[in-house]
């Protein structure tokens, strides 16, 4: 018997009171294609303005900073003026996403805007989130040409455009969008769930930012 | 990894007088206790969520053939490999067969206590190959050639002062006269020397919180970002989970999601949680270009349908030893294998064998604390009584116990007699104190009075007490 066989056999015997599993297997086809929730804090349950002030809440508690800005018209000045103020150079690299591509960049001709994915010398990336999660200030990242997964962790900032129509109250309905776009069962090749900045605890407990991924997670929430 | 648990005794003792040691151990009393209490306070659906995380794995495990079976389909769909490991050994040869058909030199790490289990880093080693722990508190450890004292924080053992001796040690081409004084200092200088290793890494190996049947989704959850370097740039991504590890769906994520990282570090959600789903597709300008699980079993399965199944809802917060007053005292090293604290003392048996190991389930107050932070809500208590009545059965304690617990129950079968001893040692210890109310030296108790008084007995004894009709 192979490896598999043994295992499964050996989980099977402590399992089953009769050979016939149909019950069982009925249970857990259910169960994968329903899906359930479990509970679902009342927290996130807020709409509007209350839902992005929860979201900033919680993004800037675990450290991230926020820029709100009215329109995507707004978002190249919102980048430079970030990367201003930490005297980084005017330079970002971004995915192939439509709506980073369709960012006026030329109101921002100090902006030098690279795109592709990153091989470890930028300093800054952009990304477009698929969803923000007010409930722990909480971005949702898609891997792809759209947004390469690289960027998510290899420039020492990262700045994430989060639409706030895009803004969500919970988990569970970022799943409800992974599901309409990817179809039932499936999955991008990689979703990141990005809350602040990357840290560590690990030399006496003393927590810092910026361990090995980025040292500082820049929002820019559009609309709402 | 060597067993040491045999001499747990012998350490304890060691790790008490490691002045060092007692310094870093009192951050975590400080800082994993109040963390923990902040982030249960944090949500009011905590308690609840505990109980369907509980109820949630419950059902896993009565499924768990068929979620198995369930996930590997998917795993395989997405484009992924999968390889079950019935022992240690297994999966210590499927990971070295993956790394040599890839010519792989250099190994990323992300914190996994799988590869701890199973020793991978010597067997690497051995193979030429070399394994590099990307983990902060990993590194620091793997730097010093020792072993995790903690399952989410495996340096929590070591001061800063310790950590930069070791860095001027390793990292020999860096200046001499560089500041070391201050974590932050350590921090930056192991994140310049570990982002070139990430870079030049042929395979990198992660272990995982979870594994979802619904997607063939593997998930890490850390906050520094290394399993996510770890896992997107090499060629190559290896998965190395227990089977237990499974939930049925994105949702049952979300349940187990909400009390982990509140349990662990306080934290409401940790800074990187990480869904992978098969290698780089066509249209991915990165990620690693195979994907494969390696489900390892190691004695899981054997543990179903024993005493011992709840062990197996364990998601690994580390709350029970955080919250441990053995493990306050005395660390995890002293523990002698790869889990420490209550939820060592139950697993460390099943895997490794109560003969080895029977000081550890008898090592606890039974203070109960494991039990009430664990977010499975896992009777760790009664698992650790479990082993020791195991190993009574295998008459594995020593001779003195079981003489002393021979003697406990035949007084305790009989009443009239048990009375008289009672009678007996009261007078005998309030002798012994001279109305000091304290014995500074007891007879054949001098393990107990060489650290501390024993008190005496005031009054009569709790039978003559209760019978003149004294009540509380």
């Amino acid at each position: 018997m192979n490896a598999r066989d043994s295992i499964l056999s050996k989980i099977r015997r402590s399992r089953l009171s009769s050979p016939d599993d149909s019950a069982r297997r009925a249970t857990v086809t259910e169960r994968l294609r329903s899906h359930p929730a479990g509970i679902v804090p009342a927290r996130g349950a807020v709409e509007g303005e209350a839902r992005i002030a929860l979201f900033v809440e919680k993004a800037e508690a675990v450290f991230a900073s926020v820029a709100r800005v009215a329109s995507s018209a707004e978002v190249p000045g919102a980048v430079a003026a970030y990367l201003r103020s930490k005297n980084l150079p005017q330079a970002i690299r971004r995915g192939e996403d439509p709506r980073l591509a369709a960012l006026p960049f030329d109101t921002e001709p100090q902006l030098a805007v690279s795109v592709g994915p990153s091989d470890g010398h930028d300093l800054a990336g952009l990304s477009q989130a698929l969803a923000g999660v007010a409930e722990t200030g909480t971005v949702v990242l898609t891997s792809g040409r759209d947004n390469p997964t690289t960027l998510n962790f290899l420039p020492e900032h990262h700045l994430v455009v989060v639409s706030a129509e895009d803004l969500v109250g919970d988990y569970e309905t970022v799943w409800a969008k992974v599901r309409s776009i990817w179809g039932a069962g499936s999955m991008p090749r990689a979703l990141n769930m990005i809350t602040g900045p990357s840290r560590s605890g690990d030399i006496e407990q003393t927590m810092l930012l910026g361990a090995h991924g980025p040292r500082s997670l820049h929002l820019i929430v559009v609309g709402g | 990894m060597k067993v040491t648990s045999p001499a747990f005794k012998e350490n304890a003792t060691a790790a008490i007088h490691d002045t060092q040691l007692q310094k870093a151990l009192g951050n975590v009393e400080t800082g994993f206790v109040a963390k923990r209490k902040k982030g249960a306070a944090s949500l009011p659906e905590f308690e609840a969520l505990r109980d369907s995380a509980r109820d949630l794995k419950i059902h896993v495990l009565k499924h768990l053939d068929l979620y198995l079976e369930a996930y590997e389909r998917k795993v395989i769909a997405s484009g992924g490999h999968v390889h079950w490991a019935e022992t240690a050994e297994d999966a210590r040869r499927i990971v070295t067969d993956i790394c040599r058909r890839l010519g792989a030199k250099t190994v990323t790490k992300g914190k996994s206590m799988i590869t701890e289990e199973i020793a991978l880093n010597d067997h690497l080693e051995a193979q030429g190959i070399r394994p590099v722990e990307t983990d902060l508190g990993e590194y620091i450890i793997q730097l010093r050639g020792e072993h995790p004292s903690h399952i989410i924080a495996p340096a929590v053992h070591l001061t800063k002062e310790q950590v930069a001796g070791d860095f001027r040690r390793v990292h020999e081409h860096l200046a001499v006269d560089r500041d070391l004084s201050e974590p932050v200092t350590l921090l930056s200088e192991a994140r310049a020397v570990l982002r070139e290793q990430f870079l030049a890494a042929d395979v990198g190996i992660t272990g995982a919180n979870f594994l979802v049947a619904e997607t063939g989704t593997s998930i890490i959850v850390t906050n520094e970002g290394n399993g996510d370097l770890t896992q997107t740039l090499p060629k190559a991504h290896v998965v190395l989970a227990s089977i237990e590890k499974i939930v049925p769906t994105l949702e049952d994520v979300d349940t187990l999601m909400r009390v982990l990282a509140r349990s662990a570090t306080g934290q409401e959600m940790s800074v990187y949680t990480t869904f992978s789903t098969g290698p780089r597709r066509a249209d991915d300008p990165d990620g690693p270009g195979e994907y494969h699980v390696v489900l390892l079993d190691n004695g899981r399965s054997a543990m179903l349908g024993t005493e011992f199944e709840d062990m197996l809802r364990c998601i690994r917060c580390g709350a029970c030893m955080n919250h441990c007053p053995v493990y306050q005292q005395i660390g995890g090293h002293a523990y002698g294998w790869v889990y420490p604290g209550p939820m060592g003392a139950v697993l460390t048996p099943t895997l490794v064998g109560i003969e080895q190991t029977g000081h550890l389930p008898n090592a606890s107050t039974f203070c109960g604390r494991c039990e009430s932070v664990c977010p499975m809500r896992i009777p760790l208590p009664r698992m650790m009584r479990a082993w020791r009545a195991r190993e009574w059965e295998k008459a594995l304690n020593p001779g003195t116990q079981r003489f002393g617990l021979g003697l406990w129950a035949f007084l305790a079968r009989r009443p009239g007699l048990y009375r008289l001893a009672a009678r007996i040692g009261r007078w005998g210890l309030a002798t012994l104190s001279g109305g000091r109310g304290r014995v500074a030296r007891l007879p054949l108790g001098d393990g107990w009075t060489k650290h501390r008084d024993m008190p005496a007995p005031e009054g009569g004894t709790f039978m003559d007490r209760w019978k003149a009709g004294e009540r509380p």
